[in-house]
């Protein structure tokens, strides 16, 4: 039987406002144990939840960039169930009304085709503390400095229809949130996550099979394994005879598969209700066009302007444009040479061979959009060549200076005064007789051997066109 | 309505209260009697009437994103029944 | 000495008649003396009290002249109060030293009062006779072997009997106004909105609303003048300017529109007695100028089915959070997770709140929300409209606080008939309306509250009805005898 497969995903993003979604407390990771948990986060008697603004900013933001409705009254609503992470006993979050309504997210598919995938919703809530198992003797330690950080969760129609287009759709949004200056997108510190619900059904059935719930997705990779075991394990209890369990499920990346979260087995009853500390949050035309006003150009407003403006591929610029900072830093790049080309191919090249293989971020690395720049210009103005570039631009990334200093300390200049191309060239034919002979009775192949040496000779420091043409004209002369 | 022990201790679970057998029958008496009287509320004229979650029609306050509130671990946990390493400890957490 | 009012102190401390130090001490000899008869006070702050004291002498040498500068006050222990045990009447929070003041506290400080200690209360503020306290039963000072009402029955009777002045009180289906007519004082439950509810432990979020409770109206002007304000840390605090709730005390009653809503007079269980003392109420009222007629609550018959079915589903939530993790009552040993909830819970929790939570859990939950919660909440709407077209005829309303006497400790052992106790008073709550009781004559020697329903912020009006009543009549100053 051909199975088909319907994920729909459920992301939670950290929005990276500096204090917390209802209480004056700071969001900072890493600090020391509930050194950033207030009475509000600590769920002390009395204490009360007010919203915090830039949280509201955030979330309209990313409707806004999503083409979702914002909702213009929505309501803040109590999931009641007790936990120790969880100090009220119930999480402020949205039900019935979400800030944000229906909206869509275009993905690209590996061939290229684009898919629109709907977002159902996407709503404020507050995040829980964090448990630690470990360095107790049967007990579990809490820590509550992530309780009450804004989170937004967006919540995609189960229209995903294979574990790739899953990490597409969130790539995308990784992207998305960050452009925005939303979510810092670090998913190591939780500050991106991701459920995905996965069933499979008969190929053609219109019914969705019953579905699990999978956790602890807390990068690309993980999802995408983690869905490839989901949808294996459904397919062979299904055609073992068995039936697919409607259930939460953690993944497992040592293992490399999902197990049953027995402690969440038990039937929830959330008993949600609007939360009467909370009034309605209103959200009106003046507040949405002042958050569109700080809206930045998108990523696919992006990609269309760099086809454009610069004449790139809309391969390149899908590259280029795929995070915020790597598209500012093209355009650095680009308008610090006039070259945009060329500086396409250097950033998708060398500059990103070399971040990758010093594995560091595109902030903290060597060589800025100036520095980049400054070397583009001086392969432009052929004060050196494109092969000498990429040894300046290795000392550049270890630290030896601009390219210009680098060219300097290191003699690179480019040889193009003609007198002194031609006085190598002369030294070479003398120097290779035979060769001179060979070549003049017709073996024009060895013009590349004369070059060679040409090149040789000056350290690969001469105008390689000028070489070629002085070159024909005194072999052929 | 009345409610039965069974269904006293299915409530009582959902509060996380504890509760013997002697306790949940004593409860369903009362909680049946609750019950009974909030039936009163079935023959109300609500058709098409909005529910009202809030004494006042007023909307919700922003809150400046600012840190206002000072580090007061210490105060906060000097209250706390078991505390460690600036941890509250609760009984191992199964997952 | 204990005769004066809290508004007469003011002006004796003001003329430096008495100092604060002086007056704190009398009140607390009163208090060693006579609460044992009541059992009142859950804690008594006695240093503090007579340090703030101090300050307040300082201040007072200085010319000051804040609302409350030197007056001894109590505060009903359902506020938070830094460095004092805030235990809510329960032994969940029997260990619980607030380390933060409520915004009530902080305002009341800040004009200079004088916090002699916290006052008992129903356990959590579910009750209307003060037995579900963790600290035993109040009683009544006009009568011990009867309740003094609740939830706020500690500050009730310690105002009926002076051992303080003034307290405050909160009131989520009746629970200053109820005390207030059992004991023979004044007590106001503002609009919702009014009073801060930021360090007042919740009952339930949307009817909570703090308030004053002392002899007169005019000192629960002067009280609410302190208490009330906007206060950023509560989303319902409501943003409106400062007023003065006194302003309006020496305003005639001329023209005045009383309403009496036939609903609050009918069969349902009021003593014939209590009626004649508001009969008689009205009629003074009459005679200062007030015309009144019969008005319409069609559906405040309602109104306690809808608040057992709300005020419980809220609590079942506010309530999740004591624990056992974080601080307040633990259970020794907990086995497991599971095991230190239920035990901790079980344990620190008393009947009431439990059949409470219980209650409120299984309206919210999957299958029954819709026909008790959402219903409970569409009836409170009509409720609230029933009050909007009522006041677009008269000016405030007027009824019976309670149906009938302070009853017999352990005389209502069925929550039901329990709950009845607050039939003319939980509307306003549901409504979320300003509403007051005040003395209105005795009974066989206890004492009978008119209750005062006023529009949306109509405080000020309520107050200047209540004290022109109180220029007429001597009801508010009657002290029992065994306190006087």
């Amino acid at each position: 039987m051909e199975w088909e497969t319907v994920i729909g995903l459920e992301i939670h993003a950290q929005l990276n406002t500096v204090s917390k979604i209802f209480s004056g407390a700071p969001t900072a990771y890493g600090a020391e144990p509930n050194r950033q948990a207030c009475p509000v986060d600590l769920g002390m008697p009395g204490v009360l939840p007010v919203l915090n603004q830039g949280a509201v900013e955030r979330a309209v933001m990313l409707g806004l960039a999503i083409n979702a409705e914002i909702t213009p009254r929505s309501v803040f609503a109590r999931k009641n169930y007790f936990y120790p992470d969880l100090p009220k006993g119930y999480q402020i979050s949205q039900f019935e009304l979400p800030i944000v309504g229906l909206g869509h997210l275009d993905i690209e598919l590996e061939d290229g085709t684009i898919k629109r995938v709907g977002v159902t919703r996407a709503h404020l809530e507050e995040d829980a503390g964090k448990s630690l198992h470990e360095g107790f003797e049967a007990m579990t330690g809490i820590d509550l400095n992530r309780a009450g950080t804004p989170l937004i969760e967006i919540v995609s129609e189960p229209e995903l229809r294979s574990a790739k287009e899953a990490v597409a759709y969130m790539k995308k949004l990784h992207s998305l949130v960050r452009y925005l200056d939303i979510c810092d997108g670090n998913m190591q510190e939780g500050s991106f996550r991701c459920d995905a619900n996965v069933s499979v059904r008969p190929k053609g059935q219109t019914e969705f099979g019953t579905r699990a719930e999978l956790k602890n997705l807390n990068s690309f990779r993980f999802v995408e394994r983690a869905i490839n075991f989901e949808v294996e394990r459904q397919i062979d209890l299904i055609e073992g005879g068995g039936s697919v369990v409607q259930e939460t499920r953690l993944y497992d990346p040592d293992r490399d598969e999902t197990r049953s979260m027995r402690s969440k087995e038990e039937a929830n009853d959330y008993r949600y209700f609007p939360d009467p500390d909370l009034l309605p949050l209103v959200v009106d035309h003046a507040f949405i066009d002042s958050v569109r006003a700080k809206l930045p150009e998108l990523p696919d407003a992006k990609r269309a302007r760099f086809v454009e403006q610069y004449g790139l591929s809309d391969y390149d610029a899908g590259v280029l444009t795929a995070t915020r900072e790597m598209g500012d830093f093209y355009e650095a790049v680009a308008g610090g040479c006039d070259a945009p080309k060329l500086a396409a191919n250097w950033v998708m090249g060398d500059f990103s061979a070399a971040l990758n293989r010093s594995e560091v971020e595109l902030k903290d690395a060597p060589v800025n959009a100036d520095g980049l720049a400054g070397l583009l210009a001086r392969i432009q103005d052929e004060t050196i060549s494109g092969k000498i570039a990429k040894e300046v631009f290795e000392a550049m990334w270890n630290g030896e200076g601009n390219a210009d200093a680098v060219i300097e300390a290191k003699g690179l200049k480019q040889i193009t005064d003609t007198s002194a191309i031609d006085a190598i060239i002369d030294d070479v034919m003398a120097s290779n007789p035979q060769q001179l002979e060979q070549y003049r009775g017709g073996k024009d192949k060895l013009f590349g051997f004369f070059v060679g040496q040409v090149m040789k000779a000056t350290q690969g420091k001469a105008n390689p066109a000028q070489v070629n043409e002085r070159l024909k004209a005194k072999l052929d002369g | 309505m009345s409610v039965d022990t069974s269904e006293v201790r299915r409530i009582a679970h959902l509060s996380r209260l504890a509760m013997n057998d002697d306790q949940a029958r004593d409860f369903a008496g009362g909680l049946s009697d609750i019950f009974a009287f909030v039936e009163q509320l079935d023959g109300a004229a609500i058709e098409g009437v909005e529910p009202m979650a809030h004494p006042l029609d007023a909307e919700q306050r922003l809150r400046p994103d600012a840190v206002t509130e000072p580090d007061r671990r210490e105060a906060y946990q000097a209250i706390a029944p078991a505390v460690e390493g600036g941890l509250y400890l609760v009984p191992r957490v199964i997952e | 000495m204990a005769q004066e009012t809290l508004s007469g102190w003011v002006r004796k401390l003001q003329a430096r008649e008495i100092s604060s130090r002086e007056l704190t001490q009398l009140y607390l000899d009163r208090i060693e003396r006579l609460d044992p008869q009541l059992n009142s006070f859950i804690t008594v702050t006695a240093e503090q009290a007579l340090a703030q004291a101090d300050a307040a002498d300082a201040r007072l040498a200085k010319g000051e002249q804040s609302p409350l500068l030197g007056v001894p006050v109590a505060q009903k222990d359902i506020f938070c109060t830094e460095g004092v045990r805030t235990s809510c009447g329960s032994r969940m929070l029997d260990p619980f030293v607030s380390p933060y003041n409520a915004t009530v506290v902080e305002r009341m400080n800040a004009a200079g009062a004088v916090m002699l200690g916290k006052t008992n209360m129903d356990e959590f503020a579910m009750g209307s006779s003060n037995e579900t306290s963790f600290y035993g039963p109040v009683r009544n000072p006009w009568d011990t072997e009867r309740v003094p009402g609740g939830s706020s029955g500690g500050s009730a009777a310690a105002v009926g009997a002076r051992l303080v002045p003034g307290a405050t009180g909160t009131d989520t289906g009746g629970s200053i106004r109820q005390p207030a007519a059992f004991c023979g004082i004044t007590g106001l439950k503002p609009t919702y909105g009014r009073v801060s509810r930021y360090g007042m432990i919740a009952f339930a979020s949307s009817l909570d609303q703090g308030g004053p409770m002392a002899a007169t109206a005019e000192d629960c002007g002067r009280m609410l003048n302190a208490m009330a304000g906007f206060d950023e840390r509560d989303s319902t605090s409501v943003e409106r300017p400062e007023e003065d709730f006194t302003a309006g005390l020496e305003q005639d009653l001329k023209g005045l529109r009383i309403g009496l809503p036939t609903e609050f007079f009918g069969e349902a269980g009021l003593d014939e007695r209590v009626r004649g003392v508001i009969d008689a109420a009205i009629e003074v009222l009459k005679g200062r100028g007030a015309e009144v007629r019969e008005v319409g609550l069609p559906n405040s018959h309602l109104s306690v089915p809808a608040y057992y079915v709300v005020a419980p589903a809220e609590c079942s939530s506010n309530l999740a959070r004591f624990d056992g993790v974080r601080y307040g009552y633990r259970c020794e040993n907990p086995e497991d997770l599971m095991d230190l909830y239920t035990r901790s819970r079980g344990e620190g929790f008393g009947d009431e709140v439990k059949r409470r939570i219980m209650v409120g859990t299984y309206v919210l939950s999957a299958g029954y929300y819709d026909a008790y919660y959402l219903k409970a909440q569409k009836v409170r709407r009509i409720i609230a409209d029933d009050f909007r077209r009522a006041f677009e005829d008269v000016d405030v309303l007027l009824a019976p606080t309670t149906p009938e006497l302070p009853f017999a400790l352990g005389a209502k052992a069925d929550p039901v008939s329990m709950y009845l106790s607050d039939i003319y008073t939980i509307a306003a709550n549901l409504a979320g309306l300003p509403a007051m009781s005040l003395p209105a004559g005795e009974i066989d020697g206890l004492p009978v509250g008119l209750q005062l329903i006023g529009n949306y912020f109509d405080e000020a009006r309520l107050l200047g009805v209540a004290h022109q009543y109180q220029q007429e009549t001597d009801w508010h100053a009657r002290v029992p005898a065994a306190f006087a």
